[in-house]
């Protein structure tokens, strides 16, 4: 195992906070004091035998003085470096940072990890606060109901000659109008609290209720499963179900013409190129790039687009989030494909806000006519979304020009809420 | 005769009540409840001033305000759109349409009778 350059300062640390002498600890690890004491100031290297004597002297294990637990911990502090580019954090001092003090390194990173939570999360809200049909339409029937009750009440307690016929038509609606608010008020905070129980409550949109479905169930399928229609029955609302039966039907078809067994050696010897293994097999591309992503155990990230744009599937990938909603990234390849059906697109993208983590993309496009020559042309695009090395040439992409930090990108719709400039 | 506002909403107690104060003001208010029915009553009507709800079944508000702009009769048509608060999306459609005000609900009846005042000169 490799030992960090200052593997010596960690292990005076950690001798220093346990209170113990130099000397004590050389005697007790079988080494003499004045060597142990130049293994401290990194002036000697330490071989692996020396260092799990020092390390039981010290009643640790070796990981905790080698520093190879450090090495995700400098992963999460760059990532948060990165994330914060005008604080200057002096990356050269990472090391001895971390060394020195890993339990404020500990907390950073902590921190990080869940301001990425809280972004996640707020991606999530703002998607459904801008576009979701239900709230808008349970907010303007409670604002609706309360313009109402307030001019009402104000022409009722400010007119002091009102025709009695008129008030008792404003008391009328008034009474109405406070019964709708109610209501409405009612649906409003049920809305709002309805959590994690959203599809129990028929509130969640159908698409989400299937995408948190297929998300239990490891977005993977086994032949048996399908042959028994994957327990489609289970989900809450009629739509999602709709869609999970049109889902596995085609997950079937998918399995039935790439059988697992032959698709992975296939995949093990060609890699994932879906036009490759779609010859390979006789069968369409988005069908072999929807399988790659439902292998089990596959990390593979997919989305899936109509001829409009809108995501009409979204299994995540690692480093890689998705709106909830339609209004991805224009410059994401998937809308490259869209418009340039039948021809591949790969690309190397580098999403906003992950630290530089960068994907591998493979899209495509596909058309269809089910109503034969005379009848619309259906389009459907797929973007498989593949682990990839670092790459300075990357395209920069984000998820949602909402929460994407990204400053002078030329494809901006609309201002971010993560930027000041923006 | 006082000078003329056609009202283009579909939530009956709201249209009343503003029928109910700007007919005491002294203005001749006309009522339309279905964005479908509102482009042939601006055409027949020929009021001085349209106060238009953004939210109708039919046809939208906002359709509604982009039809109004288009047609050389009624393009220079004063016209106050009703929009909810908090949906700042609305407001900026209906700007770029070309409302000539807005007035967020929930409103004062002060504050929808001295818009229209000042959108009339009065």
């Amino acid at each position: 195992m490799p030992m960090s350059a200052l593997t010596g300062t960690r292990l005076r640390e950690r001798r220093l906070a346990a209170g113990r002498r130099q000397a004590d600890v050389a005697a007790a690890a079988g080494v003499s004091a004045s060597y142990l004491n130049l293994i401290e100031h990194n002036r000697r290297p330490v071989s692996g035998a020396v260092l799990d004597r020092i390390a039981a002297a010290l009643g640790l294990d070796r990981e905790a003085v080698s520093g190879q637990r450090d090495v995700a911990l400098m992963d999460d502090l760059r990532t948060a470096a990165a994330r914060a580019e005008d604080a200057g954090a002096e990356l050269d001092r990472l090391q001895d940072f971390v060394g020195r003090y890993p339990g404020w390194a500990a907390v950073i990173a902590s921190l990080h990890g869940r301001v990425a939570v809280l972004e996640r999360a707020l991606e999530a809200l703002n998607d459904r606060m801008t576009h979701d049909p239900h709230l808008s339409q349970a907010l303007h029937e409670v604002l609706s109901s309360l313009s109402s009750v307030r001019s009402t009440a104000a022409i009722l307690s400010e007119t002091a000659d009102l025709d009695p016929d008129w008030t008792a038509r404003f008391h009328r609606n008034l009474y109405q109008d406070s019964e709708r608010l109610a209501a409405g008020a009612e649906a409003l905070v049920a809305y709002l609290d309805a959590g994690t129980g959203v599809e129990e409550q028929g509130i969640a949109a159908p698409q989400e209720e299937l995408e948190d479905w297929l998300k239990r169930r490891d977005w993977s399928f086994s032949d048996a499963e399908l042959a028994v229609g994957a327990g489609v029955a289970a989900l809450a609302s009629g739509a999602a179900r709709e869609l999970a039966r049109a889902h596995v039907a085609r997950a079937a078809a998918d399995a039935a013409v790439l059988p697992i067994e032959p698709f992975l050696a296939a995949l093990t010897a060609a890699g994932p190129d879906p036009l490759a293994l779609a010859a390979r097999f006789g069968t369409d591309v988005l069908g072999v790039m929807r399988r790659l992503a439902a292998v089990p155990g596959s990390e593979a990230g997919l989305v899936l687009c109509d001829a409009s744009g809108t995501l009409t599937f979204r299994k995540p990938a690692s480093g890689f989030p998705l709106p909830r909603f339609g209004a991805a990234c224009p410059l994401w390849p998937l809308y490259a494909a869209l418009g340039r059906p039948m021809v591949p697109v790969e690309t190397v993208v580098q999403m906003a806000g992950q630290g530089g983590l960068c994907h591998r993309i493979i899209a495509y496009c596909q058309t269809r006519y089910p109503q034969g020559l005379r009848g619309p042309e259906l389009r459907e695009a797929a973007m498989l979304i593949l682990p990839a090395a670092q790459d300075a040439a990357a395209l920069k992409i984000g998820s949602t020009c909402r929460i994407c930090p990204r400053g002078g990108c030329p494809a901006r719709r609309e201002p971010s809420i993560l930027t000041e400039t923006a | 005769m006082g000078q003329h506002v056609l009202l283009i909403e579909d939530e009956p107690n709201i249209a009343e009540a503003i029928r109910f104060i700007l007919s005491r003001d002294g203005w001749r208010v006309s009522h339309l409840a279905d964005g479908a029915t509102a482009l042939a009553g601006v055409r027949s009507l020929q009021p001085d001033l349209v106060i238009l709800d953004h939210m109708l079944p039919g046809l939208s508000g906002l359709e509604i305000l982009t039809a109004i702009r288009a047609d050389p009769a009624t393009t220079a048509l004063p016209v106050m759109m009703l929009t909810a608060k908090g949906q700042g999306r609305d407001r900026e459609a209906a700007e770029r349409a070309g409302a000539s005000r807005f007035m967020a609900k929930p409103f004062s009846n002060s504050e929808i009778l001295a818009e229209v005042r000042a959108m009339m000169g009065r």
